[in-house]
């Protein structure tokens, strides 16, 4: 740090669990001590929060083994960082058990358990993990403090693994000396710093690049109330429905119908997390006072628009009022109800499967079920863009010019 | 708007400009809406590789002096302890919103259930008190997020919000010009001379100082003394122990929120929290209609117990009544406090919400 002429408080060292663990003791900077493996976790918090900041990040096998989702994460993302893995082949601080980096044949705390599995070579998967910068010694070599300096210098994320003796377990059982370190350097491919194929913008400044055209703030969806309704009574409207059917959208619409009204509004849905496939119901609640429970006690009106959608509300049909009003598509069926059915056939009128949530609440303005043709035409152009906007209505203004409803 | 988008704009409210998160169902549209009010105020939004991973942002990035926010359900709740646990004991601010689903573990990703309540206190290592504030709607997420962050910053700890499916992704109006939000509390900054970065009062959180800044600063997951080095003093680990208890227990009064519907001529107390509250009050408005009023507390602060304001509340009632969307979860919490007095429970966990006629049944199964 002093051949780098770094102010001490212009460094982070941020550790880990274990030997490696103990290494922002001996320096006098910023120190950020956590959990076993998640050292990178917070250098990332860190750096992006303080972009002046040079933070360096110790970590052993031990850390790089449970750790390693974020070390591939941060090899991706070239966020400039220093990481520097100190590899003593094993858990020295628990007993000496096998790690990620521990050789097949080793004598190690686990009994045989190594013998079944390969050690990782954690330059070559951070290399192709997309690191920038990979160099990896002894860590007795005179050349490590200007392997550092280099790596530290580096803009980007930057990985040295050094090879290192555990003399409290690890040789005590395996032959290991400052020559075969060298050795078994020598073995592994070079890693002698700027990895050219991965080189890249460094993340924070991509990050900020990115972020900082993202300059204009979304405000929140705010609706005035431009309809005086004398007599308006509290609706609850169930839509059922199947995913791809815009059932949430058409929630929307009649909501913001009922919100244009000056009405209290409320809408849940009920859809499984697979995408485009299953039931979509929507239930909206349009109420002159404040909304409580949000669920549907006793529709209003029923939009019956897919069998999957009827199946997931079957019970409340045989308790729907006469007064209820039902828009059934011809090729739904609904259990028997004494509710005021209307039936159409949005097939025959050419409306398109996902229009035809769209089009039943068409045919509610029409009758004035819950929402009259000045609350649908003003909700659209409120929810709409222009384009879609003329688009829908062209199919609500079919409907309200049917004969048949 | 729904809860999610209130919570996220509460956020904003009280000055959050860092969020890390992973994307899970019902939490996403927080990681959403912060994604696109973020990067217009100047802030930084990012997606971890996992749950663990942005915590670890939003631990590294308060260390760095920001007010941090993150966004999950149970199944990251259960991968962000080992990192709540750190947040506590090395009292690191930021705020976490659980959007609570069915539980146990991946459970159902689209339904609601307050599954959560008692994970939330107790699953971190060291048994320390937490806070934990519980909206029962998108008006509440938008006003407890400033809340949260509020006592993140003074208590200097991991402050949560437990939301519910039904509440993050319910859409509903609300007057938001009419809100009047808390005043924004800032972190305690140190000004004296020699910095340690964990001395403090013995009730108090210490004064912070960034990592970055001037003054060198340590934060260590480990048993730490003053200095923020190791210590395996006992005397020093007792001190701490002590005072990251009494810290929030000392301020239980000033944490606790709730409302309360007392009529005068009630005999039953029905308790509830969250989005239950709305059935509870939905079946007290029926109840009264048929002439059997009843009075309501809603809890907005679950941790820490709100012992007192529970025995003072409970006091002229002669029947107590605790609804949550669990099979009993903090039901426990309120018989432990009324220690000796019947407390009747209804719980349901099926993924629906209670409704108001439930309450009423409930109500009438003396």
């Amino acid at each position: 740090m002093v051949d780098l002429n770094l102010l001490a408080d212009k460094i982070a060292m941020v550790t880990d669990i274990g030997c490696s663990g103990l290494f922002d003791t001996f320096f006098n900077v910023h120190a950020l001590h956590g959990i076993h493996g998640r050292a990178l976790t917070y250098a990332t918090g860190l750096k992006l929060a303080d972009p002046e900041l040079n933070v360096i990040v110790t970590m052993g096998d031990g850390g790089l083994g449970i750790g390693g989702a974020h070390v591939l994460a941060a090899c991706r993302r070239n966020l400039d960082i220093t990481l520097i893995i100190l590899n003593n082949f094993n858990f020295g601080m628990t007993g000496g058990q096998y790690s990620a980096t521990t050789p097949t044949d080793a004598v190690v705390g686990s009994e045989f358990l190594n013998q079944a599995e390969m050690p990782v070579d954690i330059c070559s998967i951070a290399e192709s993990a997309g690191a920038t910068f990979i160099a990896r010694c002894s860590g007795l070599d005179k050349d490590l403090p200007e392997k550092i300096c280099q790596a530290v210098r580096h803009k980007g994320f930057s990985v040295i693994e050094t090879l290192g003796m555990c003399t409290g377990r690890y040789t005590k059982k395996n032959k290991l000396s400052p020559k075969i370190l060298d050795q078994l350097t020598a073995s592994l491919p070079a890693r002698s710093g700027i990895v050219g194929k991965n080189i890249r913008p460094e993340y924070g400044k991509r990050y900020r690049e990115l972020a900082g055209g993202r300059d204009i703030f979304p405000m929140p969806v705010s609706i005035e109330k431009k309809i005086n309704l004398t007599d308006y009574q509290n609706q609850q409207v169930a839509i059922l429905g199947s995913a791809g059917m815009r059932i949430v959208t058409a929630g929307d619409i009649v909501c913001y119908a009922g919100l244009l009204a000056g009405m209290n509004v409320s809408m849940k849905n009920d859809y499984n997390i697979t995408v485009l496939r299953g039931q979509s119901v929507s239930e909206i609640l349009i109420s002159s006072n404040k909304i409580g429970y949000t669920g549907i006690e006793s529709p209003t009106v029923v939009l019956a628009l897919s069998a999957e959608g009827v199946q997931r509300r079957a019970k409340i049909f045989a308790h729907l009022k006469p007064t209820t009003f039902v828009v059934k598509e011809k090729s739904v069926a609904i259990p028997e109800t004494r509710a005021d059915v209307v039936e159409i056939d949005f097939r025959e009128l050419k409306i398109k499967k996902e229009d035809w949530a769209l089009a039943a609440l068409g045919v509610m303005a029409k009758k004035e079920k819950a929402i009259n043709g000045e609350m649908l035409q003003l909700s659209l152009e409120s929810r709409f863009n222009e384009k879609t906007y003329l688009g829908s209505m062209g199919i609500i203004n079919n409907i309200m010019n049917l004969e048949t409803i | 708007m729904e809860g999610n988008e209130a919570l996220a704009r509460g956020a904003i409210a009280a000055g959050c400009n860092f969020f890390a998160g992973y994307p899970i169902t019902p939490a996403t549209t927080i990681f959403n809406s912060m994604l696109k009010m973020l990067p217009a105020k100047g802030g930084i939004c990012l997606q971890g590789e996992d749950e663990i991973a942005s915590m670890g942002y939003c631990i590294g990035a308060s260390m760095a002096g920001k007010k941090a926010l993150t966004a999950t359900s149970g199944p990251g709740i259960s991968l962000y302890s080992e990192q709540i646990s750190f947040a506590v004991g090395s009292e690191i601010p930021l705020v976490i919103a659980d959007v609570q689903r069915l539980g146990p573990s991946t459970g159902s990703a689209t339904r609601g259930a307050d599954s959560d309540i008692q994970f939330l206190q107790w699953g971190s290592t060291g048994g320390v008190p937490a806070i934990v504030l519980a909206p029962r709607d998108a008006l509440d997420c938008y006003v407890l997020a400033v809340h949260a962050f509020n006592y993140a910053e003074e208590f200097r700890c991991p402050v949560f919000i437990a939301s519910n499916k039904e509440i993050g992704m319910t859409k509903e109006s609300f007057d938001l010009d009419s809100v009047i939000l808390p005043p924004i509390v800032e972190r305690k900054m140190f000004s004296g001379e020699t910095y340690l970065p964990f001395a403090a009062e013995p009730d108090k959180s210490p004064p912070f100082l960034p990592i970055g800044g001037k003054t060198l600063v340590r934060q260590t997951s480990s048993t730490h003394g003053p200095d923020g080095f190791i210590t395996n003093d006992p005397e020093v680990i007792a001190a701490n122990q002590e005072r990251l208890r009494a810290k929030i227990l000392s301020a239980v009064n000033r944490i606790t929120i709730f409302e309360e519907d007392i009529k005068e001529n009630s005999d039953t107390l029905i308790i509830s929290y969250g989005v239950t509250s709305r059935a509870v009050e939905d079946g007290a408005a029926i109840l009264e209609s048929k002439g059997q009023p009843v009075s309501t507390l809603t809890l907005k602060s679950l941790w820490p117990v709100p012992e007192e304001l529970l025995v003072e509340k409970a006091k002229r009632f002669k029947r107590i009544l605790v609804i949550e969307m669990n099979l009993g979860q903090y039901v426990n919490e309120i018989r432990r406090v009324l220690s000796g007095r019947k407390v009747e429970f209804y719980g349901q966990m099926d993924g629906v919400l209670i409704t108001p006629a439930k309450i009423v049944e409930v109500f009438g199964n003396e």
